[in-house]
C-alpha cells in the first residue's frame, strides 16, 4: 500500500479532502521580501508556558545575569518543554503580564533587560550526530524546548519518541493560510539546515518515506528544498494543489496518502509523524549546534504596515516592537487590531505588549479597506438561511449549521453525536457564510464550556471517592474505638473477679471510695453553715476562719495527723515506763499540740511552723526517752535520777515552748507580710 | 378427552415458563435500584448536605423514593433538569430554602480559604469537611488543598474564628471560557 501511495506521488496525483476554500492569498505582501535581523529590543518578556502542557519550575530569580541560551525553568514531567534566555541580560522581574492568547489572561512570565552583549553561554556544537544515540538525541531535543511551531505547540521530544513503526514522516510545509509566509521564506533561505534537522528525525523515527508537502504557490521554495534532498533517496517532495486548510494534520494526511484519520485518533495510530518545517529547522540548531529555541521567522504583515516582511524574532519579543520595526502607519490609532496568527485561524490580542511565543508564526495588522469585519465593534450577524454552503466546504465532513444550532442551544449531548471534537477551527464555514454568522466563536465556547464539564465530571468523581472513602474510614474508626472500649470493660470486669489480694484491695478500695462519695453527699445535703460548725467541733475549734473548704480540708489533715504524733508519744512513754516524770513530758507535748494548732488555719506558713513545732515535740520526747533508758538500770538511785530528768526535762521543754512560740509568731508575721503582698499585687 | 387435553397443554407450558420466569428471576437479579446509582453520577458531588441529606447518594435514594427534585443547591438548574429527564417528573424551580450561603453571589466556582494567622489549630473544619480537603493537625495551622475542595461550605460555620471564607477561583488559560470576553450568543427571531 506504501509503495502504490509512493507510485501516485512520484506521478505527481494527490488525494483530496472535503471542502476547503480558496480565499484571497495576500502572500505577496512579504513573500519577495528576505528575513530581517533586528536590532536587539530593550526588554524581552518570556511567558514561563509556551506550549500544550504545564510551565516548567523557575530556575532564575531576580537580578540574576543570564546568558544567551541559558536555561530558565526546568522541565520535570515529559509534557514541560523548558524556555532559555533570548539574549543575555538580567532578569528584572518575574511577575504576571497578558500572553499571547485570545482571552487576554495573564500568566507568569520572566523579564529580561537585555544588556545588548548577546553573549552566548558554552555551546558544545557536535559535529557528527550518528555518534549520538536516539535518546541522547531526544535528550537534546527535549532541553532545548523545542515544542511544534505550527501552531499547537505539542512538546516534540513526545512526538519523536514513537515506538511503532511509521510508513510515513510528513514535513509540513503547507503553510496553507492567507498572509502567512515564514515557512516559505525559511524554505528558501534554509532549505540545508532544514534537510539537515529531517535527517535527524530519519534517524529518530526510521520511517519508509518521507514527504516534504508543499503548497504550489511556492514555487522558490519548492526549488530550494528539492535541491537540498536530491541526495536522498527517501525523501519526495510533494507539490501539493493550494488550498485552504491544506495544512492542517488530518487533511494533508488525506492529500498524500488518501487515509482518513478516525476520529479521535491521532495520526501515529496509522503510522504516520508529521512535523513542521520550521520545527526541522529548530531540531537541527538543537542537535547539532547547541542553539535551544530562542528565535522563530515571524511574518509581520498587513496593509496598515508600511514595510511587511518576515524577521527573526527573539522569543519574548514584545509585538509593538516588531510593528515598529515593520512601520506601522496608525499606531496611534485605538481602533487599530493587531491578529496573532492568520486571518482565518488568529486571535486579536488585547495589548501591545503581548510577546512573541513558541507557537506565533503571524502578526496581521490589516487596514480597514482589507478587513472591514475586523474593524467592526457590532456582529453583522443575521439569520442562517440554510443554504448549506458551511457544511459543503467543511474539512471534516461536518454539518456546521446544525452544530451552530447546538452550540446556541447548548446542547452539548447533540453537539457531541455531531462530532464537534473533529472540527479543526478553521473557520471555513465561518468565512463562506452569507449570513455572517462567527459559526468558530460558537463552537470555540461550546468546545470550552464541554471541557469545563468534563474537569467537573471529573472533580465529581474524585469527591464522590474521597466522601466515600471517608465515610469507611470514618465508620471503621467508630467500630475500632467501640471494640477497644468493649476490650477494656471486659479486662476491667475480669481484673474485679479474680480473687488476688490487689483485686480485693481494689475492690474494698472502691467500696470505701463509694462509701465516701455517699458520705459527702449526705454532709452536702445539709446546710453549709452546718456543715462548717460540724467541721469545727470535730477538729477541736481548729479551723476558726475557715474559708477556703480545700485549706480547711487541709489544716485539718495536718492537725489531726500532729494530735496522732503527739498522742503516740504519749502512749509509748505510757507504754515503756510507768514513772511519773513523763508528767512534764506529756504536758510539754500538749502545750506544743496547742501551739501546733495553729488559729490561722488557711495559711501554709502556719502549718509549717506547727510541723516544725511537731518535730521539735518529737525530738524532745526521744531525748526524755533515752535519759531514762540510760537510768533504767540503776534502780537505786531512780528517784534522784528521775527528779534530775524531770528538771532537766521541764527546762529543755521550756526552751522548746518559747522557741516554738517564737516560731509561730515569726511565722504568722511572715504569712502575713506574704498576704499584704499578694493584697499589693492582686 | 379434549378438555383434558387442553388443561393439560396449558398447564405444561404454564409451568415451564413460570421455571424459565423463576430461574431467569435468579439468574438476573438486580442487586441495588440502578435508578439511584443514575441519580447520583448526575449529582454534583460536592456533598454539601444542602439538600438535608448527609452526601449526594442518600439524597440520590431520597429522590428515588420520591423526595422533591429541586432540592440540589450547587447543581442548580441543570441538574434538576437532568433529574427531571430521568425520572420523568415536571422540572421544578430550585427551592430556595436549601440555598445556603450568598445567593447573589456570582455563579463561579467557589473554593474554601483558610485566613492562616487567625487558625486557631482546633480541628473542627477537618471534622466537617466531607472530602477530606483540609491539612492540618490540633494547634497546627490548618490549610486547604484547593484541588480537593468541592466549594460545599461546610467548614465555614464550624470555624470558632471565622478564618474560613469562600474565595473564587481565579480565571487562567486552564479554566478560561471563550464568552467571557468574546462576542455574546446572539438570538434571532
Amino acid at each position: 500500500m506504501v509503495e502504490s501511495v509512493i507510485e501516485r506521488i512520484t506521478r505527481g496525483h494527490f488525494w483530496d479532502f472535503h471542502g476547503g476554500i480558496h480565499p484571497p492569498e495576500q502572500k505577496m505582501l512579504t513573500a519577495s521580501k528576505p528575513i530581517k535581523q533586528l536590532a536587539l529590543p530593550k526588554q524581552l518578556i518570556i511567558p514561563l508556558q509556551q506550549h500544550i502542557g504545564r510551565e516548567g519550575d523557575l530556575l532564575v530569580k531576580i537580578g540574576d545575569k543570564v546568558l544567551k541560551g541559558q536555561a530558565l525553568t526546568l522541565s520535570t514531567n515529559p509534557m514541560v518543554v523548558p524556555i532559555h534566555a533570548p539574549t543575555s541580560g538580567t532578569i528584572s522581574a518575574i511577575q504576571m503580564s497578558v500572553i499571547a492568547h485570545p482571552s487576554g489572561l495573564s500568566q507568569l512570565c520572566v523579564f529580561l533587560d537585555v544588556d545588548g552583549a548577546d553573549t552566548w553561554r558554552k555551546k558544545t556544537v557536535c559535529a557528527d550526530i550518528e555518534q549520538l544515540s536516539n535518546s541522547e538525541i531526544i535528550e537534546k531535543i527535549a532541553d532545548a524546548g523545542i515544542a511544534g511551531m505550527g501552531g499547537a505547540g505539542f512538546p516534540t521530544h513526545i512526538k519523536v519518541n514513537s515506538k511503532p513503526d511509521i510508513n510515513f514522516l510528513i514535513i509540513n510545509g503547507a503553510e496553507c493560510e492567507p498572509y502567512i509566509t515564514a515557512d516559505d521564506l525559511l524554505m528558501m533561505e534554509q532549505s540545508n539546515a532544514i534537510v539537515d534537522g529531517i535527517k535527524i528525525l530519519d534517524k529518530l523515527l526510521t520511517p519508509a518515506f518521507i514527504l516534504i508537502a508543499i503548497e504550489d504557490n511556492k514555487p522558490k521554495a519548492i526549488k530550494a528544498l528539492q535541491q537540498a534532498s536530491a541526495a536522498i533517496e527517501k525523501i519526495k517532495v510533494c507539490v501539493v494543489p493550494t488550498k485552504y486548510p491544506a495544512g492542517g494534520e488530518k487533511q494533508l494526511i488525506q492529500i498524500l496518502t488518501g487515509q482518513e484519520v478516525p476520529s479521535g485518533r491521532l495520526p501515529i495510530h496509522t503510522g504516520i509523524v508529521m512535523q513542521n518545517i520550521a520545527t526541522c529547522f529548530a531540531i537541527n540548531d538543537a542537535v547539532r549546534h547547541d542553539i535551544p529555541l530562542i528565535r522563530r521567522v515571524v511574518t509581520v504583515t498587513g496593509q496598515a504596515l508600511n514595510k511587511p516582511q518576515n524577521v527573526w524574532a527573539l522569543l519574548g519579543t514584545p509585538i509593538n516592537f516588531l510593528l515598529q520595526q515593520c512601520a506601522v502607519q496608525a499606531i496611534e490609532n485605538e481602533q487599530q487590531p493587531v491578529i496573532m496568527g492568520g486571518p482565518m485561524m488568529g486571535f486579536s490580542v488585547s495589548s501591545e505588549l503581548v510577546p512573541i511565543v513558541k507557537t506565533s508564526n503571524c502578526i496581521l495588522v490589516p487596514s480597514k479597506t482589507e478587513m472591514p469585519s475586523a474593524f467592526e465593534k457590532e456582529s453583522k450577524e443575521v439569520e442562517c438561511i440554510r443554504c448549506g454552503q458551511c457544511s459543503d466546504v467543511c474539512p471534516s465532513q461536518l454539518l456546521p449549521q446544525e452544530l451552530q444550532w447546538s452550540a446556541k442551544a447548548k446542547d452539548y449531548p447533540q453537539l457531541e453525536k455531531l462530532n464537534l471534537s473533529d472540527c479543526i477551527d478553521c473557520g471555513a464555514c465561518a468565512y463562506v457564510c452569507p449570513s455572517q454568522i462567527p459559526l468558530v466563536h460558537y463552537y470555540r465556547i461550546a468546545k470550552a464550556e464541554i471541557r469545563q464539564q468534563q474537569q467537573l465530571d471529573l472533580k465529581a468523581e474524585k469527591a464522590k471517592t474521597r466522601f466515600e472513602a471517608r465515610k469507611l474510614r470514618l465508620e471503621k474508626e467508630k467500630t475500632a474505638r467501640q471494640e477497644k472500649q468493649k476490650k477494656a470493660a471486659a479486662a476491667r470486669k475480669a481484673a474485679m473477679n479474680k480473687a488476688t489480694p490487689e483485686a480485693t484491695d481494689a475492690k474494698s478500695a472502691v467500696a470505701a471510695a463509694l462509701a465516701r462519695v455517699k458520705a459527702k453527699k449526705a454532709a452536702k445535703s445539709q446546710s453549709s453553715t452546718a456543715e462548717a460548725q460540724n467541721n469545727l467541733a470535730q477538729s477541736n475549734e481548729l479551723a476558726t476562719e475557715a474559708t477556703n473548704p480545700i485549706d480547711e480540708q487541709k489544716t485539718q489533715v495536718a492537725a489531726a495527723i500532729a494530735r496522732a504524733k503527739a498522742k503516740r508519744i504519749l502512749k509509748q512513754e505510757a507504754a515503756n515506763k510507768p514513772i511519773s516524770s513523763n508528767e512534764p513530758v506529756k504536758q510539754t507535748v500538749t502545750e506544743l499540740l496547742e501551739v501546733s494548732q495553729p488559729p490561722s488555719n488557711d495559711d501554709k506558713k502556719v502549718k509549717i511552723a506547727a510541723a516544725i513545732a511537731k518535730a521539735k515535740a518529737k525530738k524532745l520526747s526521744k531525748a526524755a526517752d533515752a535519759v531514762q533508758s540510760v537510768y533504767r538500770p540503776e534502780s537505786t538511785e531512780a528517784e534522784k535520777t528521775v527528779t534530775l530528768t524531770d528538771k532537766k526535762a521541764k527546762i529543755a521543754a521550756a526552751v522548746a515552748k518559747a522557741k516554738a512560740k517564737k516560731k509561730t509568731k515569726e511565722a504568722r508575721n511572715l504569712a502575713g507580710t506574704v498576704k499584704n503582698n499578694d493584697q499589693d499585687s492582686g | 378427552m379434549n378438555i383434558l387435553l387442553a388443561i393439560l397443554v396449558l398447564g405444561s407450558i404454564a409451568a415451564i415458563f413460570g421455571a424459565l420466569l423463576g430461574y431467569a428471576s435468579i439468574r438476573f437479579k438486580v442487586d441495588a435500584d440502578p435508578i439511584v446509582e443514575q441519580l447520583d453520577a448526575l449529582l454534583p458531588q460536592t456533598q454539601c448536605g444542602q439538600c438535608g441529606y448527609p452526601g449526594c447518594k442518600p439524597y440520590a435514594q431520597a429522590v428515588a423514593d420520591g423526595e422533591a427534585i429541586n432540592k440540589c443547591a450547587p447543581g442548580g438548574e441543570d441538574t434538576i433538569k437532568k433529574i427531571a429527564d430521568l425520572m420523568g417528573v415536571e422540572v421544578q424551580p430550585l427551592d430556595e430554602s436549601h440555598v445556603q450561603g450568598d445567593t447573589t453571589a456570582s455563579n463561579r466556582p467557589k473554593v474554601a480559604f483558610i485566613i492562616e494567622e487567625d487558625c486557631i489549630g482546633c480541628t473542627k473544619c477537618i471534622q466537617a469537611c466531607p472530602v477530606d480537603a483540609i491539612i492540618g493537625a490540633a494547634k497546627q495551622m490548618h490549610t486547604i488543598i484547593i484541588d480537593e475542595c468541592t466549594g460545599c461550605d461546610l467548614c465555614v460555620a464550624p470555624c470558632p474564628v471565622d478564618c474560613i471564607e469562600m474565595r473564587e477561583l481565579p480565571d487562567t488559560i486552564h479554566n478560561w471560557q471563550w464568552d467571557l470576553t468574546s462576542i455574546p450568543v446572539k438570538q434571532l427571531d
